[in-house]
């Protein structure tokens, strides 16, 4: 007998790194996503008792798979009605030289394939489904996250987020979405869409109200997993890995961006030394073994921008001029106006607050970033810097007309104060 | 294999009862070549939207059912082994580099019905 504690711990961790191993798995069996499923939950539920009886197998992944798709035979020999009436999803046949290594070796190890997971992401993520249809689905299949919580999580009651996925389901046997990986040359379009679903679940688990965001915490973590498994399975694509590294220089300041009483703090008045700086460190190398691949992308750059900002010992310390020269490669990219906007700091630092308010002032004719309150925001700081108090408060009252969130519109309202007093 | 069927939204049909040869060149030769390339079923081109007359329980109206900036310009049934390869055939339709675009929808049943005639008339 195994300590029963014990057993629930590997059955949590295991479901927690492994879900998606096993299902991958197990879809290949069953060709159909709910059985597969039930399949699934039913092997994590006959593990708890058979773990006890019989000690934790050495790979517990394997095990699982290996339940999981007997199971699936089982249901599908003993009776084909109890399956789904929907189609069975298409696996297209792939030459002897696109096969999986292990596909041989039949029923025990090729359930631990990278490319399972591979083809379950990006069927999840597949650019015929509507983003959050791609976010929930990625949530359930890839990570096993139940659906309650993944209702909880998005705001949404169970029976829309239940219904969502069973839309989405629905449309991968339907239309014939194929349960595979995109050949090389799908890439470029296929990636960005797995891309921004890590992303997704990321900033909204990031931004979540401080308040009942245990689940949105869970996200963060959630998109962590996901993001560092993505890199392991490609560890070739640049944008990937800088997914990876924005994620964790992201990730690492996450403690320090608000103050004990719940107050947002400026990057320069943050505590760097609560900073976590393995995963500083971790980002640190992937990008610098990622940027030797040349041009970089849009996810890279902006991981090396914030990792840049993280590892100057102190605010003023900050390598301004490097971080100028990766936004100048940013832009190109991403021309986004909001890009140009953050562009600004660093342009201040080297180039004096004369040549970034001149920026700003370009921005303002743009008309894109028209109540965007960041934008009158810096311009109002450049102002101050220059020693025009009077022209800073009129663009700190614009910022403040513009913010609602409660911490920055007392932040603005004490600079309104300051510089009308002074101007 | 499966059936999809690919709508083609265009702001017309270039189908109009006196188009010539050389008006519809662009379409006859895609479609020769999805006929070449034995995926294509079968396929209609349509006349344009002034040729439209819609029906609702209100009554009979002239024009397109929709009111919108694009029509149905015709329609063609492919056979493809998943959505990504019937993806891959229709965009190469030149209705996409032209500002219009397609619709994709698998296909539950139908075909053509036995003895079809040509209209006459």
């Amino acid at each position: 007998m195994t300590d029963l504690a014990a057993v629930e711990e590997a059955i949590a961790g295991t479901h927690r790194r492994e879900w998606a191993h096993v299902l991958a798995a197990t879809v290949r069996v069953a060709r159909d996503l709910d059985l597969a499923e039930e399949c699934v939950q039913d092997a994590y539920a006959s593990a708890l008792e058979s773990w006890v009886r019989g000690g934790i197998p050495n790979n517990p992944a394997a095990w699982l798979a290996t339940a999981a798709r007997r199971r699936a035979i089982d249901a599908i020999r003993r009776d084909k009605a109890l399956r789904s009436r929907l189609p069975l999803l298409v696996e297209p046949e792939e030459g002897p030289g696109e096969a999986e290594p292990g596909d041989q070796d039949g029923a025990d190890a090729g359930d631990t394939l990278p490319d399972g997971r591979l083809r379950l992401i990006f069927m999840c993520c597949h650019p015929a489904l509507g983003q959050a249809a791609q976010v929930a689905l990625t949530l359930r299949l890839v990570c096993g996250v139940p659906v309650p919580d993944i209702a909880r999580a998005f705001l949404v009651t169970e029976s829309t987020m239940g219904a969502r996925i069973t839309r989405a389901k629905k449309k991968i046997s339907t239309a014939r979405i194929p349960y595979r990986m995109p050949r090389p040359a799908e890439l470029p379009e296929r990636l960005p869409a797995v891309l921004a679903v890590i992303y997704l679940l990321f900033t909204t688990g990031h931004t979540a109200p401080s308040g009942g965001s245990l689940v949105r915490v869970d996200l963060v973590d959630r998109a962590m997993y996901l993001a560092r498994m993505l890199r392991e399975l490609m560890p070739g694509e640049p944008e990937v890995c800088g997914l990876h590294a924005l994620l964790l220089v992201t990730n690492a300041r996450r403690a320090t961006r608000v103050d004990d009483g719940g107050r947002l703090l400026r990057l320069k008045d943050q505590d760097r030394s609560r900073w976590y700086g393995t995963a500083l460190a971790e980002a640190h190398d992937i990008i610098v073994g990622s940027l030797r691949a040349a041009p970089p992308g849009r996810l890279l750059l902006q991981a090396a921008i914030a990792s840049l900002y993280a590892e100057a010992p102190s605010y003023e310390q900050t390598d301004w001029p490097q971080i100028l020269a990766l936004y100048d490669k940013l832009v190109p990219v991403w021309p986004s106006p909001i890009v140009r906007l953050n562009r600004t700091v660093p342009l201040a630092m080297v180039a004096g607050p004369e040549a970034a308010l001149a920026e700003i002032e370009n921005l303002e004719l743009d008309g894109r970033l028209a109540g965007y309150q960041y934008l009158p925001a810096v311009k109002a700081d450049l102002l101050s810097r220059l020693g025009r108090p009077g022209e800073a408060a009129i663009a700190y009252r614009q910022a403040f007309a513009l913010a609602f969130n409660e911490a920055e519109r007392a932040f603005l309202a004490g600079q309104i104060a300051d510089h009308t007093l002074s101007a | 294999m499966a059936q999809y069927a690919v709508l083609i939204y265009a702001y017309d049909s270039a189908h109009a009862p006196d188009a010539t040869p050389e008006d519809l060149e662009e379409c006859t030769d895609h479609a020769d070549e999805l006929a070449d390339s034995g995926s294509m079923v079968m396929a209609y081109a349509l006349t344009p939207r002034d040729m439209a007359t819609s029906i609702r329980a209100s009554g009979i109206t002239d024009g397109p059912f929709l009111d919108s900036k694009e029509v149905v310009a015709g329609f063609y049934v492919l056979e493809a082994p998943d959505l990504d390869a019937a993806l891959a055939i229709a965009r190469t339709n030149p209705v996409v580099r032209e500002g219009g675009g397609v619709e994709v929808r698998p296909v539950h049943s139908g075909g053509l019905v036995e003895q079809a005639k040509e209209p006459t008339g």
